[in-house]
């Protein structure tokens, strides 16, 4: 288990002191001018070093992206957005960060910003979160009085910090559509390129980083690449907050090394499965996008990027959803088919009309009125979907299915032959009453 | 995509304002964008509209746009687009929103719904008959290790039973939903675990190693003899330590000189010709018996003789 000590985000159940004075006894706005004066090469170098993957569930290195952004302004400024559009199924970490640790995020902004050349950060926040949004206004708001945030402020680097939020889109935590979304228009994904790293927000230079990958960048800066690397495996290092939901004894939200192992983590921070290991069916290992894992597989594996892949899913942001034996596998499937088509956005055909159409045949699946064809059908449609939509959101719906199927299909053929055991000639189906 | 229409005329209001406090808020808000770029405040007020009015009236959404110099189907299409817009009055004095989706669902949300379609209405944004409560089912609202949960305006009320959530129904019926403790309804703090949190509890040191001077490489390292591991190992009887050099028996050496140089002075006489010790280059002459220039024999690489391999 993590050493406490080694935990970055040391505040995260909001127990202790959450005002500046707090969090600077905690080591946070420590040395942020020494960082600022290394200069760009150097955060970024250390950045690189430290093996951080983005946090916001595809797992690209954030050292790297903040090289991309130019290193002279032509004129245009930079910005740094950061994605609070928190609204995956299954992940709930950057709340608890926004509302009880968020110093570490709003160093991180300045940091971040220096590292691009950025003078303006925007923390696009989703709109469900008001009370964790008010809370960070009033960090910023803190911030600003102590002359760490605004023009000439002590880390020598003018910085302002805005606070803007949506109104309950999950599309918006697509960079483009959170972009466009800031900009006061739908939030509909752009085609890329350019990219935002070119032509971003209002035209600018832009990147747009996930709440957890900016708020652990002052810590990994201020211990060093060396010691963020050497935890977990290559790779895959670093810590991650981990949420576990579904059905587990005690679920939580909690830091831990990556790389840890499914049953670890469980057993250590959940207290177990809801009626015992024997009693798992599957879990969702990083938020609905991902495929659903069947129990025998999750087990054992190594919770970070490479151990879900290897077990044909992924570590998206390692929210964890725990479903036990009493769990109707379809219909969870179904509901989360039903979040994507209240979701999709509508500007691609395949997603549009696709995620609507799974989720009708899903839930007829449920209830197992359905052909066996079908089902095969449903396969090949998420095929279809997947990879010709301008985002990945027609991949995300599709994946939860493509899992279903590969893992449970004799569960939906079973349902399918009840139903038509218990159909009579007339194809009427004996239902009992109410 | 979900469809969603404006109310119908009966239901709109003919005009929209904001009240005082809104009205500093809107210009704060406006002023947090670019210069033409105010267009971005569009969400921030229609949500400040929505809390003000209780939902997102036709007059709003002509008054934004106007306030923001934009098209009217602009900030239509952005009223219509995000679902959290209410489009329709819902209940003056609670509207119910129950998370629906999956991390809900396995802990129960099934009988959340069920409670408030049997207290308030069978189908979602409908009011009571008074008017003052409605819900709907709403989509993962980032709260899912505290499932299952609902958001009643600003505050979510999680780790919620159905008996629980019947009970806030009734205290929000009855106008004191301002005594409804928030966040979980169980023995939890927060997302920490049920009973306590298992972790952040030692005392933790912030640590700046990388921040902190590099310590400089010691001074008296030159003290230190270098590690001879690299050095092969010498067997030959020339380099064994027991012979005595003038290096390693100094004293020794000293005395022999003193006496050699006693023994060389009592036997040559006169003292060596020290410009004959001279090289050529440096003007001395040749000493006796050398030969240079053209009398120096030749260097001649050697005939190997036949016969030999």
């Amino acid at each position: 288990m993590l050493k406490d000590q080694d935990r970055i985000f040391t505040n995260i159940y909001g127990l202790k002191d959450k005002s500046l004075k707090g969090a600077m006894s905690r080591g946070h706005w420590d040395g942020t001018k020494q960082i600022i004066d290394n200069g760009r090469d150097w955060i970024i170098n250390e950045m690189k070093a430290s093996g951080l993957r983005g946090r916001g569930g595809a797992g690209f290195p954030t050292g790297l992206k903040w090289s991309f952004m130019p290193k002279e302004s032509d004129g245009r400024p930079h910005y740094l957005v950061v994605n609070a559009d928190e609204s995956e199924p299954g992940t709930c970490k950057d709340r608890e960060i926004m509302r009880n640790d968020p110093h570490t995020l709003i160093e991180g902004c300045v940091i971040a910003g220096c590292a691009m050349g950025a003078h303006t950060a925007y923390i696009y926040v989703r709109g469900e979160y008001m009370r964790e949004r008010e809370a960070l206004q009033a960090a910023i708001d803190e911030c600003y009085d102590a002359g760490l945030l605004g023009k000439n402020n002590k880390n020598g680097w003018d910085y302002d910090i805005y606070v803007h939020h949506g109104a309950g889109a999950y599309i918006c935590g697509e960079e483009t559509a959170l972009l466009e979304s800031l900009e006061g228009k739908k939030g509909q994904p752009r085609l890329k390129p350019p990219f935002p790293a070119n032509m971003g927000l209002y035209g600018c230079p832009t990147t747009v980083n996930n709440v957890e990958s900016i708020a652990v960048a002052p810590t990994i800066l201020r211990r060093g690449a060396t010691w963020f690397s050497s935890l977990g495996r290559p790779n895959n290092v670093g810590t991650k907050l981990f949420m576990i939901s579904g059905h587990v004894n005690k679920p939580c939200t909690v830091e831990e090394e990556m790389g840890i192992t499914f049953r670890e983590l469980i057993d250590k921070h959940a207290g177990g499965i809801r009626g015992g290991w024997d009693n798992l069916l599957a879990v969702i290992p990083g938020g609905a996008s991902c495929p659903i894992v069947p129990a025998k597989d999750i087990i054992d594996c190594q919770m970070d990027f490479d151990g879900l892949r290897a077990v044909g899913s992924s570590f998206g942001t390692a929210g964890a959803i725990v479903m036990d034996k009493s769990t109707d596998v379809i219909r969870a499937i179904a509901r989360i088919s039903a979040f994507f088509k209240h979701e999709s956005c509508g500007q691609c055909t395949p997603c549009r009309e696709g995620t609507g159409w799974m989720w009708r045949v899903l839930e007829r699946m449920v209830k197992g009125n359905a052909q066996k064809r079908e089902i095969d059908m449903l396969f090949q449609v998420t095929k279809q979907i997947e990879g010709h939509t301008i985002c990945a959101l027609g991949d995300a719906a599709a994946w939860p299915v493509q899992g279903l199927i590969r893992h449970f299909r004799p569960e939906i053929e079973a349902r399918i032959d009840q139903y038509t055991y218990r159909s009579t000639s007339e194809g009427a189906v004996l239902e009992a009453a109410e | 995509m979900s469809v969603r229409r404006l109310a119908e005329d009966q239901f709109q209001p003919a005009t929209f304002a904001f009240n005082a406090e809104n009205t500093v808020f809107e210009a704060a808000t406006i002023a947090k964008y670019p210069e033409g770029r105010q267009q971005s405040a569009v969400i921030p007020l229609l949500m400040r509209a929505q809390e003000q009015d209780g939902w997102v009236t036709k007059a709003t959404i002509e008054y934004v746009a106007e306030k923001l110099t934009m098209p009217y189907i602009r900030v239509l299409e952005v009223a219509t687009f995000y679902t959290q817009f209410q489009l329709k009055p819902v209940g003056t004095r609670a509207h119910i929103q129950v998370c629906g989706t999956t991390p809900c669902m396995l802990r129960g949300s099934d009988e959340l719904i069920k409670v408030c379609q049997h207290k308030i209405h069978h189908d979602p944004f409908h009011t009571n008959a008074e008017g003052t409560l409605s819900w709907e089912e709403v989509e993962c609202q980032g709260a899912c290790v505290n499932a299952p949960m609902v958001i009643i305006f600003k505050d979510a009320y999680e780790d919620l039973t159905p008996e629980r959530l019947e009970q806030i129904i009734d205290e929000f019926e009855a106008g004191k939903g301002a005594d409804v403790p928030v966040g979980p309804q169980i023995n939890r703090h927060l997302s920490a675990p049920e009973g306590g949190p298992l972790t952040l509890l030692d005392d933790i040191k912030p640590v700046r190693t990388n921040l902190d001077p590099k310590p400089e490489p010691a001074a008296d390292g030159a003290s230190v003899p270098p590690a001879d591991a690299g050095h092969p190992k010498d067997t030959a009887p020339e380099t064994d330590k027991s012979l005595k050099t003038p290096v390693t028996a100094p004293a020794a050496a000293a005395a022999n000189a003193k006496e050699a140089e006693k023994g060389e002075s009592t036997t040559t006489a006169e003292k060596p010709d020290v410009k004959r010790r001279g090289s050529k280059a440096e003007g001395a002459p040749a000493p006796e018996g050398a030969v240079a220039g053209e009398d120096k024999p030749k260097r001649t690489r050697k005939a190997k003789p036949e016969g030999e391999a």
